[in-house]
């Protein structure tokens, strides 16, 4: 994964193959403690025990369609290689959870990347299912609830081209207010 | 400083799009439009999956093709990605791999608006007579 915002794009498709409905994106970023935080949480089905205990080995997944499942083992490792740690928590029938942290400042982090890209192919192009992005700095939060969005939408789709554009520009303006570090 | 959009700013676009649906009222069920699926998995990603959606999505609506492009988790060709599978209406679902942005705009000219099948097919809903 060449930045981070592919790794959330890519841990968040395990929360879609879980059936969540309702998905969590949280990045803070704590420069005086040097850490960047993202922590990915879902309603889906979940995991016992032992698959959570498998999830992170390379060479488990819960696919027919291949024998590797790498998603979560590349994101442990770019977050280790940065004097970072990674956690994941599973109840079934409960949802998952995935924290991971990176070292802010650390010459291997990779950057964030093309985060409103990456938040708009998820909230525009995943169905009927929800997403809570909440993005802390120094300087601010945002937060951005697409329950809220599809309120004020009522009948017109998510997946309008008109509702698309405005919510990458929205999210984009935001995100430069709150000045995510790049 | 210029304001920066708010939910308020999606009302006003809301009731504007919402009188061009009714403009155009026809009864365009998901069935009746193209389909496309990106192969959006580990693999998929990593090879660039995110580009082609964004590039099809958007060369799709300044077109004027309705479609519906949604993500698909992988299908096991992995050393193919990004895979695509494009289902025109009434038609068998036919899969593209190694799908750049160039490869994109090529499935579109020719396969969507021509209906002509282009290279870098992958043969997975390909039956002969003997397994019919």
């Amino acid at each position: 994964m060449k930045d981070l915002s592919l790794h959330i794009l890519d841990i968040v498709q395990n929360s879609i193959r879980a059936k969540a409905t309702l998905i969590g994106i949280e990045i803070a970023e704590h420069p005086n403690e040097n850490q960047l935080i993202i922590t990915i949480t879902d309603d889906g089905t979940g995991m016992s025990p032992e698959q959570l205990q498998r999830a992170i080995d390379p060479f488990y997944t819960s696919r027919t369609t291949r024998k590797v499942g790498l998603g979560l083992s590349l994101f442990k490792q770019n977050a280790e290689m940065t004097g970072g740690n990674f956690k994941i928590e599973s109840e079934l029938g409960k949802g998952t959870k995935v924290t991971v942290t990176f070292g802010l400042n650390h010459f291997d982090r990779p950057i964030v990347g093309d985060l409103v890209g990456t938040l708009v192919i998820l909230i525009c192009s995943s169905g009927e299912i929800n997403y809570v992005f909440k993005h802390q700095t120094l300087s601010g939060v945002f937060e951005l609830d697409t329950r809220e969005v599809r309120q004020v939408l009522e009948n017109v789709a998510i997946s309008d081209p008109g509702v698309r554009l405005f919510l990458k520009e929205m999210l984009q303006e935001n995100l430069e207010q709150i000045q995510i570090s790049e | 400083m210029n304001k920066i959009k708010n939910l308020a700013d999606l009302k006003k676009l809301q009731s504007e799009v919402q009188s061009k649906i009714k403009l155009r009222e026809k009864g365009d069920s998901p069935e009746q439009l193209v389909q496309i699926k990106v192969s959006m998995a580990t693999c998929g990603i990593a090879s660039g999956a995110k580009e082609t959606m964004n590039f099809l999505i958007e060369e799709l609506d300044h077109q004027g093709i309705d479609a519906v492009v949604t993500q698909t988790g992988c299908m096991g060709y992995c050393y193919a990605e990004p895979t695509i599978e494009l289902t025109i209406p009434g038609q068998l679902p036919v899969v593209y791999g190694f799908v750049s942005k160039h490869k994109a705009q090529e499935i579109i000219e020719k396969h969507i608006k021509l209906n002509e099948l282009v290279d870098g097919i992958i043969p997975v809903a390909y039956s002969t007579i003997d397994n019919k």
